[in-house]
């Protein structure tokens, strides 16, 4: 395939998602299961994305991600709760007295989210990146229970509420009057999901990669092991800070329990399914998971019947156990997920679609030869 | 704080030092065969605590038999994860098999769920084990006084256990080598299981005297003592039993007394704390040893 | 030719333990030579190479590359008391520098068991040891501003790929390829770091004489080619004899020979040292 009809290619596929997208907004209504579902699915995008950067480019096993998407949310809630609501928010502790006059736009709340999360993820980025595998996700592990007890505990009542949690977090709003709130989101993930793209596709995000491959050649090749872990680290964290700050604004509210630890292996879940180091795979198994845990699943929690028999196994909770049971079959029957280490291209779309006739054309060859030999 | 509340502050300490050091032995005794974190672990140890309450409330068996149905029943449970979801990744890079491990959490959390509901189950008690004791002027119930003598007396059967046996033999050489222990003709997937079913066994026996003095068990009642428990086995120096047992009892000690002091909010913050600052200084721990990767 | 030494070792000692890997040994590698590191297995080879990289700070000695200090350690803490090699209180500093930054310094290296980026492009593998001298930060480089610095990066790629025979093979799959071209492939990496001093470890091994005489060919070309010094540790002693101008010959950690091929075939310490004494 030339580089213009790729173009081309892109250009279209482009124009069809967004015009699904805006399908999906003006024939649903505001309550509906679709547009919520789409939205989460892309929140989740970016935070299995910015795993993604670490776990699967960089090759460092982090188990972090649910303590900076809890720094992301929390900063984001405590810069952005509108002044007039402050008072109802903490009407039990009251609130710290530099932040009772603060209420940022969505945006700054955004990037300042971002940057809480990356900034603790350079405090602790240097110890923690000298361990090794195991001890590095243990490490990291250890880093969001901190976040996560810490954010509840009685010395940050008055900035985050202790174990009541933040409510009243601003929602989606319309950008410059014209694109409507549902959009938001979608184009906030879209605009760092390309970041990251970037990124990788870079010098360092292919040092990145070659840390992941072997981190002694990589050194030895004159790449600054510390340096782009460090880098990998505070920039996955950055993202995750972000995709933390947009989950708070589409819940509306947020409390230390919004971000147990299974909330890291969900988004672990997505990162597997979807293929390690591909960032595509990470947002079609993004949508794909949330769509099937948040709404085509929902009827295996639901007693159901057929006449008069019981449809056996579906109440509350089963869902989940099928959900998991899937997990466990990706795991270990299907290590690859969807799009292995590959990311999506047009050439692969192209190989798919003409690797029949190329086999068929290719043994008709080999026969052809092999009769010559004969 | 007089001499008599410490001397009960220590009780407890080593108490629930003890039940973490024989969780940590499991984690500690599987990872240094197989290389791998169980994750699911923590799990294991509730799910033991649900067979306790079907044995003996569902199935009215009475305490000293239920015993031993927990321990078989959990050992099966471990040993069975440890055929469909360790098995098959042998050969598979390290991170999908710990990946396969949080599965396996992941999974059992939900099943609890389902079977169990999230709703706390309370948990059976056992007459003799709550009965009150009086040890000068400290009071407790028998189990917080046991609980060590029977870790102290499982870490001694399981030294013997691995010094003097020709199990224990292929297990430490299992867990030097691998490859050139399975070419030296050890049955290696019998050894995994051994290993398995002495850690499951383990945390069945810690389950039940974690659970005996507290009232009830949920679907994540083993994901934070889990947690700990393999601090403590990190701390120790991971792969090294008589390091999982002194990481139990320090962190159990530890834990204990901040509790005490009053800042029972951060005493699993303070754990946490205490795992990442050994990592930094003696990232194997103070039992563990060094392995140099060969360039 | 003007003996100009690129690389100079001087009390060079690593201790492992109780286990003296490496002792007291003195080497050196001047401009433009080709110098071979010999020994039975398990003499210490590859760990003069890791001093010299920087992947274990010597536990006593100095490392001069063009005359610089860039690796000094002296015997401390534990090993203070278990160390009595020769001149043990004559270097003061330690100067341990991460492998990283000998290889900015212009040494690059090749490894015993080839450590390719196993699954990126052979093109990749190339382009990656480029990075160390980019000059653009991240965000130039992720907002593609240093398209420049990216172009010229591809195309000195190319040029590699080229010149080393690999430019037919640049998309496939390292690992795809064969075990003689990922050899090949691994030198090309080392070279575009534009080292001055190469260090090849056992890059015949595994070869059949066929393969094991075009690297021999391929050696003497890279390094007029590309001006360079190359320490190579190997076992094939027909590629060492046939291309090598010194050999340095060690056994046990201890320097028992050097000299010339010739010289090196005839020493009876060598000699005792491969096929021992009856």
């Amino acid at each position: 395939m030339t580089k213009k009809s790729k173009n081309i290619c892109s250009v279209i596929a482009a124009l069809v998602l967004v015009v699904l997208l805006i399908c999906s907004y003006e024939f649903t209504s505001s309550s509906s299961m679709l547009r919520s579902v789409l939205q989460l699915g892309a929140i989740y995008a970016l935070a299995a994305a910015s795993m993604n950067l670490l776990n699967g480019v960089t090759g460092l096993f982090s188990l972090g991600q649910a303590g900076f998407m809890a720094v992301g949310a929390y900063t984001f809630a405590i810069f952005t709760i509108p002044v007039e609501k402050k008072a109802g928010v903490y009407y039990l502790y009251g609130v710290a007295d530099g932040l009772s006059d603060i209420a940022l736009p969505a945006f700054f709340g955004l990037l300042i989210a971002g940057l809480m999360a990356a900034l603790l993820a350079a405090i602790i980025g240097a110890p923690v990146l000298r361990l090794k595998s195991d001890y590095f996700a243990i490490a990291t592990l250890g880093f969001a229970e901190i976040v996560r007890i810490l954010v509840a505990s009685s010395p940050f009542n008055r900035i985050t509420n202790g174990s009541l949690g933040l409510k009243a977090i601003p929602s989606f709003s319309n950008l410059f009057g014209v694109i409507p709130a549902y959009f938001v989101p979608f184009i906030v993930v879209a605009v760092c999901i390309s970041l990251m793209v970037l990124l990788i596709k870079s010098s360092y995000g292919r040092a990145f990669k070659a840390i992941r491959e072997d981190e002694i050649a990589a050194e030895a090749m004159g790449i600054n092991l510390a340096k782009h872990k460090r880098m990998s680290f505070i920039i996955s964290s950055f993202f995750a800070g972000i995709s933390g700050a947009l989950l708070a604004q589409f819940l509306g509210a947020v409390q230390s329990t919004t971000f147990p630890l299974s909330m890291t292996y969900n988004i672990l879940l997505i990162v597997v399914i979807g293929g390690m180091g591909s960032i595509t795979g990470s947002i079609l198994s993004a949508f794909l998971v949330t769509a099937a845990k948040e709404w085509w699943l929902r009827f295996l929690d639901v007693e159901q019947f057929i006449g008069d028999f019981q449809v056996p196994f579906l109440r509350t909770g089963f869902r989940m156990v099928v959900f998991s049971v899937i997990l466990m079959v990706v795991v270990l029957f299907w290590r690859r997920g969807i799009m292995g280490n590959k990311e999506f291209s047009w050439d692969s779309v192209y190989h798919f679609f003409t690797k029949k006739k190329k086999k068929a054309a290719l043994l008709a060859e080999d026969a052809e030869g092999g009769a010559v030999n004969e | 704080m007089d001499f008599t509340t410490f001397l009960s502050y220590c009780l407890a300490g080593i108490s629930i030092g003890g039940i973490y050091a024989l969780i940590a032995i499991g984690y500690t005794m599987v990872y240094g065969i197989l290389r791998l974190i169980n994750f699911a672990h923590g799990d294991i140890f509730m799910m033991a605590a649900y067979f306790m309450i079907f044995a003996m409330v569902d199935f009215m068996i009475p305490w000293y038999l239920s015993i031993a149905v927990v321990v078989l029943s959990t050992v099966v449970l471990g040993v069975v994860i440890e055929k469909v979801a360790y098995k098959p990744l042998r050969s598979a890079p390290r991170m999908s098999i710990m990946i396969s491990a949080i599965g396996v959490s992941y999974f059992l959390q939900n099943v609890a769920t389902y079977l169990f509901s999230a709703l706390p189950k309370s948990y059976p008690s056992i007459p003799l084990l709550n009965k009150k004791i009086v040890l000068g002027d400290v009071s407790t119930s028998l189990v917080t006084f046991i609980t060590p003598i029977i870790t102290v007396l499982a870490v001694i059967l399981l030294m013997m256990l691995i010094k003097h046996t020709k199990v224990g033999m292929a297990m430490r050489a299992v867990s030097k080598d691998f490859e050139t222990a399975q070419l030296m003709g050890i049955k290696i997937n019998n050894i995994i299981s051994v290993t398995f079913i002495i850690g499951c066994s383990l945390a069945a026996v810690g389950s039940i005297l974690y659970f005996t003095p507290r009232p009830s068990v949920f679907p994540l009642a083993g994901s934070l003592p889990g947690l700990k428990c393999f601090i403590a086995a990190v701390f120790g120096g991971i792969g090294s039993i008589p390091g999982a047992v002194v990481g139990g009892f320090i962190i159990g000690l530890s834990e204990t007394f901040i509790k005490a002091a009053g800042y029972s909010e951060f005493s699993d913050v303070f754990t946490f704390v205490l795992l990442v600052a050994v990592l930094m200084f003696r990232p194997t721990g103070l039992f563990g040893e060094k392995i140099a990767e060969k360039v | 030719m003007s003996k100009e030494s690129v690389l100079r070792a001087c009390d060079l000692t690593m201790q492992f333990g109780g286990v003296v890997a490496v002792n007291n040994l003195n080497m050196e590698v001047n401009r433009g030579e080709i110098v071979g590191l010999i020994g039975p297995n398990g003499a210490g080879k590859t760990t003069v190479f890791n001093m010299i990289t920087g992947v274990y700070a010597p536990t006593n000695g100095e490392i001069y590359l063009n005359g610089k200090l860039i690796v000094e350690n002296y015997p401390h803490g534990r090993m203070k008391d278990i160390y009595n090699g020769q001149n043990a209180g004559k270097y003061s500093k330690v100067l341990a520098p991460t492998p990283d930054r000998i290889t900015k310094m212009g040494v690059a290296r090749t490894f015993q068991n080839i450590r390719l980026f196993k699954e990126l492009s052979v093109f990749e593998n190339v382009l990656i040891a480029k990075h160390m001298n980019i000059k653009s930060n991240l965000l130039s480089a992720t907002l593609m501003l240093n398209h420049k610095e990216e172009k010229q990066m591809r195309e000195e790629t190319m040029e590699l790929l080229r010149i080393l025979g690999l430019e037919k093979n640049k998309d496939d799959i390292a690992t795809s390829l064969p075990y003689g071209k990922q050899r090949h492939l691994e030198i090309a990496r080392a070279l575009a770091t534009k080292p001055q001093l190469l260090l090849l470890d056992e890059p015949a091994a595994g070869m059949n004489p066929q393969e094991s005489d075009d690297l021999m060919h391929f050696i003497g070309r890279i390094r007029s080619d590309f001006n360079l010094s190359i320490l190579m540790i190997e076992h094939h002693m027909q590629v060492v004899m046939g291309v090598c101008e010194r050999i340095y010959v060690l056994d046990y950690g201890t320097l028992i020979a050097e000299g010339s091929p010739t010289q090196v075939q005839n020493n009876p310490k060598v000699i005792e040292a491969y096929l021992g004494v009856d």
